[in-house]
């Protein structure tokens, strides 16, 4: 599974450009908004922890459509299929993959857009800290979507539909963190709901998305 | 070790394309299945493969002893051949890649992008991709389109290393492999009926697929 | 419970539901009609929120499919995950678009109800939002139906789906409640609380729950007797197709 790891990583690099996708997007997104909302430094503050996460979960959904896509174009899928690798194994090697390739990124890159928000100061720590935690179950719970969608050739605007309602727990608890944090108050029980709601999904959706796999490669 | 089949029958998107297949497949030989197109040769080569359930029947030789190769080769145009190569090994306990670029020609372009290779190099490399697998049973999807005769040469030569060393080939072609010591199996004789009827009941209580076609 | 398993074959499920549908549509009219008549028209004025609040006559029970709904299909996918049956799978196919639109009579009524308290058509109340989010999974379920072609992998795709959905419509709603906790608001669409129901509410709420109850079900035969019609069409052309 390691080397599934680094070949998905060196083929996110070689690709050109899918790395920093998601980051650019990210960015466009924090200037996009003032520019809607209005520049009133209040506004943006008491907004900004909703439009991060948003951003990074709009983010994530970028690169989602093409993680299984590509091996079930070019037959790779068919190979790893049959290969000692479990399915449920793949699924979640190469949601790794797209979390330490998108996600990753985008926690680190946000306390820089925060301020761009006017993002309160006692807030930043907990912005980092729910992305690191909730990001990783926006990347197994897309790697789902994609699952299911694998097959389709104009799959990812239902990969979206199919994909947000599934996300919205995941959003709320993060974004509830980074707000009572930003407000001075305890955010222990979103965090650990944020967390709850990770592991869940990172034990058990791998299976469920391996079901998909094979229902699509039949 | 050997793969018998037995009383197969397997279907696609539905609809049965092949009934009562048996035969058995030893170590050492090679054996070529021929039919016209649709006549479900993929089909069956995927569903012995492990990739579809089948209809009916049993398969004796479970999918993680078989490499399969169709003509969606799995490798990555932006990996070099070794790259594309070792990462396969790896996925199967394997290392050494070496031999099987020597064998099919390609230690030159080790270095070189898989999306810089012609087609008939293309081929060559998916070929030598069964031989890293290091599994007994091969079971290839028109393995030489694309391949001039002096490469279908060396396709037939590096399948006779293998038989030789114990393993064996399912194949499925509609050109000349230059393998003539293959056993050669018609599906003609084996594609399933259709069952005939029109009415009401016979849509829902057809043999195949539980209630509907 | 046994012979509840004779209605998977298709066939004999025509059968039944051919006469059991109308039976079902009209004791489901009657029943819908007789509890909102009466919930609408028969039943004095609260004292507190006047005339309007009987629109809950049509909401309350309309919420209630609308989640009674997801759990049928919940049950139907899992059916046709372990025993792969036709009629379970179009079922689940046929109460999706039902459901859907009986979330959005919920959220309209909901609407219509909390506007006097409110002074406005919409707030983000725990309820309200979750049967939105309920809604959205409901979208995604019927889109995923509408996007495969072939019928036994979009009834796989759309079973595993619901599971999962399932699991993330409850999380949903908790998040929900504990998203809304800051509002300080307060309204909620109940009565004031504290009251308890009279006797001359509940009968015709009872009535109409009910009567929405058959209503689903009349529908659902209805839709399923559709897609196990359009199935077999599928099946014809298919072996139409081979024959030529």
């Amino acid at each position: 599974m390691i080397a599934l790891l680094n070949r998905d990583l060196r083929l996110a690099f070689r690709a050109g450009g899918g790395f920093g996708l998601g980051l650019g997007f990210f960015l466009i997104l924090a200037v996009l908004v003032p520019l809607g909302v209005g520049p009133d430094q209040t506004t943006l503050g008491l907004i900004a922890p909703g439009i991060l996460w948003v951003g990074a979960l709009l983010a994530c959904l970028l690169s989602l459509d093409r993680l299984f896509a590509l091996d079930f174009e070019d037959g790779s899928l068919d190979l790893l299929a049959t290969s000692p690798i479990p399915l449920e194994g793949v699924v979640a090697t190469k949601a790794l993959a797209h979390w330490l390739t998108t996600c990753l990124p985008l926690a680190l890159a946000a306390p820089v857009l925060g301020i761009l928000l006017n993002l309160p100061g006692p807030a930043y720590g907990a912005l980092i800290a729910s992305l690191l935690i909730g990001t990783p179950a926006l990347s197994i719970i897309g790697a789902f979507g994609a699952a299911l969608t694998v097959g389709l050739k104009r799959g990812g605007l239902l990969l979206s539909l199919l994909v947000l309602p599934l996300y919205v727990p995941t959003l709320v608890f993060g974004a509830q963190t980074v707000t009572r944090a930003a407000q001075g108050l305890d955010q222990t029980t979103p965090l650990l709901l944020l967390g709850g709601i990770t592991a869940g999904a990172v034990a058990l959706l791998p299976f469920a998305a391996a079901f998909a796999l094979r229902v699509n490669l039949r | 070790m050997e793969l018998v089949v037995a009383d197969l029958a397997v279907s696609r998107g539905g609809l049965p394309l092949l009934d009562a297949l048996s035969f058995t497949l030893g170590a050492g030989k090679a054996l070529v299945l021929r039919g016209p197109n649709g006549s479900g040769k993929t089909t069956l080569l995927r569903t012995v493969a492990g990739l579809q359930p089948a209809l009916r029947g049993t398969i004796s030789c479970p999918p993680d002893q078989m490499a399969y190769g169709a003509h969606a080769d799995g490798l990555k145009s932006t990996l070099t051949v070794a790259e594309n190569l070792r990462f396969w090994a790896s996925i199967h306990g394997r290392s050494g890649v070496r031999p099987a670029m020597a064998a099919m020609n390609l230690s030159d372009l080790a270095g070189r992008q898989a999306q810089n290779l012609s087609a008939g190099q293309k081929r060559r490399l998916a070929l030598a991709r069964l031989m890293v697998t290091g599994r007994w049973l091969w079971v290839l999807d028109e393995p030489t389109v694309s391949l001039d005769a002096a490469s279908v040469g060396l396709f037939a030569d590096v399948v006779r290393v293998h038989l030789a060393a114990g393993g064996a080939a399912l194949l499925a072609t509609h050109i000349d492999l230059g393998l003539p010591e293959a056993t050669v199996l018609d599906l003609t004789p084996f594609k399933a009926a259709i069952p005939a009827g029109e009415g009401f009941d016979d849509a829902f209580t057809g043999a195949f697929d539980e209630a509907f076609l | 419970m046994a012979s509840l398993w004779e209605y998977a074959n298709p066939v004999k499920f025509m059968k039944v539901s051919r006469w059991l549908t109308p039976v079902t549509a009209l004791l489901a009219a009657a029943t819908v009609g007789v509890g909102l008549i009466w919930g609408f028209f028969f039943t004095p004025d609260d004292f507190r929120q006047g005339s309007t609040v009987k629109i809950m006559f049509l909401h309350v029970p309309a919420a209630l499919m609308a989640i009674n709904a997801w759990a049928m299909m919940l049950v139907t996918s899992l059916i046709w995950l372990i025993r792969r049956h036709h009629v379970s799978a179009l079922a689940a196919k046929a109460a999706g678009p039902i459901g859907a639109t009986m979330t959005l009579i919920a959220l309209f009524t909901g609407a219509i109800w909390g506007q006097p308290m409110w002074g406005t058509w919409w707030v983000w109340d725990p309820r309200l939002t979750s049967f939105l989010i309920l809604f959205l999974f409901y979208l995604g379920y019927i889109a995923l139906w509408s996007a495969i072609e072939d019928p036994d992998t979009a009834a796989d795709l759309t079973s595993v789906l619901c599971l999962v959905g399932s699991v993330f419509a409850v999380l949903s709603r908790y998040a929900a409640i504990f998203w809304n906790q800051g509002l300080h608001q307060g309204a909620s669409l109940s009565l004031a609380p504290g009251t308890r129901m009279d006797w001359a509410y509940k009968a015709p709420l009872y009535i109409s729950m009910t009567g929405f109850g058959l209503l689903f079900l009349a529908l659902v035969l209805a839709g399923t007797r559709t897609e196990i019609r359009n199935r077999r069409i599928k099946a014809l052309m298919i072996r139409e197709r081979a024959n030529a």
